[in-house]
């Protein structure tokens, strides 16, 4: 058995961060490795660095036993080095076709593009490895799932014989995961070989043939899947022991903080997207809604923080209507809601970290003194909120784009939860984060449940679902379809229930349900 | 083309408020029917005629008859028509919003014309084929802008770079004696100066509005300073080049109407027209559009799968800078031989809303800058007429059309998603 790829000693730093120090990996032909660690362990810096989106500042790349030089992403590819990127690459408004022939257009009579070639060429790569996508549809019309597809067409169109997949799975719905892995798998029978980058352990075990695992940009060890269990990868990424079983209390729910009665919502489109939903969330509850992805969750949320106007129906947060109210309003009435896209909604990725951490009351006492900042109380608001959050960061003056994904995250977790609230929208709170801080914010949301604070947890990570809420809303086609007891919910039944079917009868119904 | 796909939405799906624009656009035919009747109806006499002139005076193509309208009728006929429809629409509906519009901008326009050359004769050929005349360098300039923004540089210095290209069109065309050169030398200073915009706002990220104003200013500064300091003094050595000949394409010149609206041009027109075709194909058929595309919209994207996006963006620049240079030329070569000062008029900055209503498509562009041309001959030939009503409505009159038919038929126009955003890695 061969080593088809090995980096020797890559190190990488950014301007005051060791992003990778002396960095040695080995991929073995036909195997998939994965790469774990925390987030900013600095995994997506070595790939791009193999990509050659990141020049290193030290250390050896040897593709085949050959020591190779890669400049640039040309280089990598003529290397068949190709990646899937932890944000997709592809150009939503061009189709699947045109995405895939970007940079190597072939033509007809050397002047125009051969589109057909290219579509004909994707149909055989579709058959191959089971990668079924219209090679005429437009990227902006496709769900996520599917872009990632594409993506890994555009690899594969290349003739890439090395696959670098940068957490593939954070934005996949389970059915999705489980297609990609089927699709990994066809992929190392016809001889490839794989690196993959995920935060989660269970599909770590099933599918990696070696594990790797970085932290603060060192390797740490690697380990034999078969000897591996999520304690130990855990504490190996993490560098202590992690809880992943979220400890709480039987909820001691008390009355209605927010009370939602038949909402419609439009989308940026102008579909209704949320079709007649009505429920409550009581203080000292979770709340969780579950579904796929894209079926009226995301809209919700923002109807709820006055991110979209309202179609018809009312809101009410203690009695107090706020539907159609600015966001403002709104989180003046002690809502905290931590995005979906934190990096849109949650955060001013160019602005330091003490700005992010007060821009919610920016403009009031102690922040605000008539019209000047308090530049000293602000700044020790985000000293203190540091500490107390653990936000990895060299300190609070760096830009919120410098610091990696999960660390971005803690920043609104503590702007948020450092005022007083009486209901958190938390939605995906989680995507894309570490064993670590996920342990953590579960744990945060649970105190402030037991706070006394209304807790609406948007996820579609059943697990996360399952092991935070008190009760469970399943949302289908912008419709709740049901809201159970977490105690009777399961995988099976919410599996159903996401579908847009209604298990048996036996199910117990929850008895608040009008 | 691009085609816009609408996704098949989750859930029920409620067509955008059709019956909310039904309704504004069936009463807005109505309120357009009104409006020729009280204007133009009610200020016709009965037995005056109105006549339209279809031949076109040193042209090579075939005579045919004028058009003459009995006026008052021909008015009323189209207040007639605009209330009906309107009715039409406001009670079943109609499809297609482009078919509504087109009905309110063609009725309106024959009324006021039937009205404003009562008793009179109006050359509609020669209008229609000035309109493709004045269009010819706000298309240019247009194109300037559809190619560079579409790779997401910015460049409202148009104005600018015609400006100093007219220039150096004239003067290089004077001196050598030879109109081609002055032509080439228009092509290369507007690469040049494109090329200066490219390297501060690639190289350097300059801001590139500010970039593209300065071009402007010092356009503006540096032609008007040439023109009175030298050129005024020595107009024959140095401004008065003569312009291109028209070129009489054989047989399709004979056609009425068209063929002197379309093919008895000078090689400047020509021109525009081979490269909003040309432009067309290579945007949406070629390598080069498609990375162009790609780079306007999704830089990152591109970078990672080896495309240059910096060189892509010099290029376009620079390209969008020659096309700019030959409207340039259009203004003193392509026209009047000799230079003014700032004789591009603002058709720059035209350009640039032909460009955004055209949706950043050559083609889209091209037609947009039809309809401002048209609006620009049509103004002209009202002032001849001498028509009865303040001149500076009719100046704003057929812009204020245009407005409508633009916004409505277009819809809204999204830019390419980079667009003036500098890219780093
Ligand atoms: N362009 C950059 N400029 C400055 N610092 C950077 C840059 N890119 C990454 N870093 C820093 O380098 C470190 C490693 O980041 P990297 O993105 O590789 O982490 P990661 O392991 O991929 O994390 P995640 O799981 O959150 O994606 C982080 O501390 C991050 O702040
Ligand atoms: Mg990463």
């Amino acid at each position: 058995m061969t080593n088809v790829l090995e980096l020797r000693g890559i190190t990488k730093r950014f301007p005051g961060v060791l992003a990778n120090d002396k960095v040695d990996i080995t991929l073995r032909e036909g195997k998939i490795l994965a790469l774990l660690g925390e987030n900013g362990a600095g995994k997506t810096t070595l790939m791009n660095i193999l990509y050659g989106l990141y020049k290193p500042d030290e250390g050896q790349i040897f593709v085949r036993g050959q020591e190779v030089d890669i400049q640039s992403p040309n280089d990598a590819i003529a290397r068949g080095i190709g990646m899937v990127h932890q944000h997709f690459m592809l150009v939503p408004v061009m189709t699947v076709t045109e995405n895939v022939m970007l940079g190597v257009e072939p033509t007809k009579n050397g002047v125009f593009l051969d589109h057909d070639k290219v579509a004909d060429r994707i149909r055989e790569i579709s058959d191959q490895y089971g990668l079924e996508v219209d090679p005429h549809a437009y990227i902006k019309d496709l769900p996520v799932g599917i872009q990632q597809r594409v993506e890994i067409i555009k690899v594969l169109y290349r003739q890439a014989d090395i696959l670098i997949l940068d957490e593939p799975t954070a934005v996949l719905t389970p059915q999705e995961v489980e297609g990609l892995f089927r699709i990994l798998q066809t992929l190392i029978d016809k001889g490839k070989s794989i690196i993959f980058i995920t935060h989660k352990l269970k599909e770590v075990m099933n599918a990696a043939d070696d594990i790797t695992v970085l932290r603060l940009g060192r390797i740490v060890g690697s380990i034999d899947p078969k000897d591996a269990t999520p304690e130990i990868l855990a504490s190996m990424m993490v560098g202590r022991d992690v809880n992943l079983v979220v400890m709480k209390q039987p909820a001691k729910p008390g009355e209605d903080v927010l009370k939602v009665n038949d909402l419609y919502v439009r989308d940026e489109r102008k579909n209704m997207t949320v079709n007649g939903v009505s429920f409550d969330v009581c203080k000292g509850e979770v709340l969780g809604v579950a579904g796929v992805q894209g079926n009226g969750q995301t809209e919700l949320v923002y109807a709820l923080t006055g991110l979209l106007p309202v179609e018809s129906g009312e809101i009410y947060l203690s009695g107090t209507a706020i539907h159609n109210k600015s966001p403002r309003t709104i989180l003046e009435h002690g809502v905290a809601h931590i995005p979906e896209d934190r990096q849109r909604h949650g955060l001013i990725l160019s602005f330091p970290i003490y700005d992010n951490m007060m821009l919610c009351t920016y403009y009031e006492a102690p922040f605000a003194k008539g019209v000047s900042l308090q530049e000293n109380v602000i700044q020790n608001n985000a000293e203190t909120l540091v500490k107390q959050y653990d936000v990895r960061t060299p300190n609070i003056y760096v830009n919120a784009s410098a610091l990696s994904g999960g660390n971005q995250q803690k920043v609104i977790v503590a702007r948020e939860f450092s005022r007083p609230i009486q209901l958190l929208i938390a939605s995906q709170p989680t995507r894309g984060l570490d064993v670590g801080s996920i342990e953590y914010i579960h744990n945060q949301i649970i105190k402030k449940r037991d706070e006394g604070t209304g807790v609406l947890l948007v996820s579609s990570e059943l697990d996360e679902i399952l092991a935070l809420s008190d009760r469970i809303a399943v949302m289908y086609k912008g419709q709740i379809m049901d809201v159970l007891d977490a105690k009777n919910a399961n995988k099976d039944n919410l599996g159903l229930l996401m579908a847009g079917v209604h298990p048996s009868e036996s199910t117990q119904k929850e008895e608040r349900l009008p | 083309m691009t085609t816009t796909t609408t996704t098949p939405p989750v859930g029920h799906v409620i067509p955008i408020s059709t019956r909310k624009s039904q309704t504004l656009y069936g009463f807005v035919l109505i309120g357009v029917g009104l409006l020729i009747f009280l204007l133009f109806g009610l200020d016709t006499e009965a037995g005056v005629t109105t006549t339209f002139g279809m031949n076109l005076v040193g042209s090579e193509a075939v005579t045919i008859p004028n058009i003459i309208v009995p006026s008052q009728a021909t008015v009323f006929l189209m207040a007639a028509v605009a209330v009906f429809i309107g009715a039409f629409h406001l009670s079943r509906g109609i499809r297609s919003l482009g078919v509504v519009l087109g009905v309110i901008a063609l009725t309106f326009i024959i009324a006021f014309l039937t009205w404003a050359a009562q008793d009179k004769s109006f050359n509609l050929t020669g209008m229609i084929s000035s309109s493709f005349v004045r269009a010819t360098p706000i298309a240019l300039a247009a194109l300037c802008g559809v190619v560079s923004e579409r790779a997401g540089v910015i460049n409202i210095g148009i104005e600018g770079i015609m400006l100093l290209s007219a220039q150096v069109a004239v003067v290089a065309a004077t001196v050598t004696q030879n109109l081609w050169i002055g032509l080439l030398m228009a092509i290369l200073a507007g690469a040049l100066i494109a090329a200066l915009h490219a390297f501060l706002v690639i190289r350097f990220k300059v801001d590139q509005i500010v970039s593209g104003v300065a071009i402007n200013i010092v356009g503006a500064g540096t032609t008007s300073f040439i023109s009175s300091r030298f050129l005024e003094r020595a107009t024959d050595t140095l401004n008065n080049s003569g312009t291109f000949p028209i070129i009489k394409i054989p047989l399709l010149s004979k056609i009425p109407v068209l063929g002197p609206t379309l093919f008895e041009n000078n090689i400047i027109v020509y021109l525009m027209v081979f490269l909003v075709i040309a432009l067309h194909l290579m945007l949406f058929r070629t390598p080069w559009g498609l990375r162009t595309r790609a780079v306007g919209e999704h830089p990152k994207a591109a970078d990672t799968l080896g495309v240059n996006v910096h060189l892509v963006r010099y290029i376009n620049v620079i390209l969008g800078g020659m096309i700019a240079g030959i409207g340039g030329a259009y203004f003193t070569i392509g026209s009047v031989g000799r230079f003014d000062e700032i004789m591009t008029a603002g058709k720059g900055f035209i350009g640039l809303a032909a460009m955004i209503f055209g949706k950043w498509n050559p083609i889209g562009a091209f037609a947009s800058s039809l309809i401002f041309g048209f609006a620009d001959s049509l103004q002209v030939k009202l002032q001849i007429l001498r028509v009865p009503i303040p001149s500076e409505f009719l100046l704003m009159a057929p812009y204020i059309v245009t407005m409508i038919i633009l916004t409505g038929v277009v819809g809204r126009a999204i830019p390419p998603a980079a667009d003036g955003q500098p890219y780093e890695k």
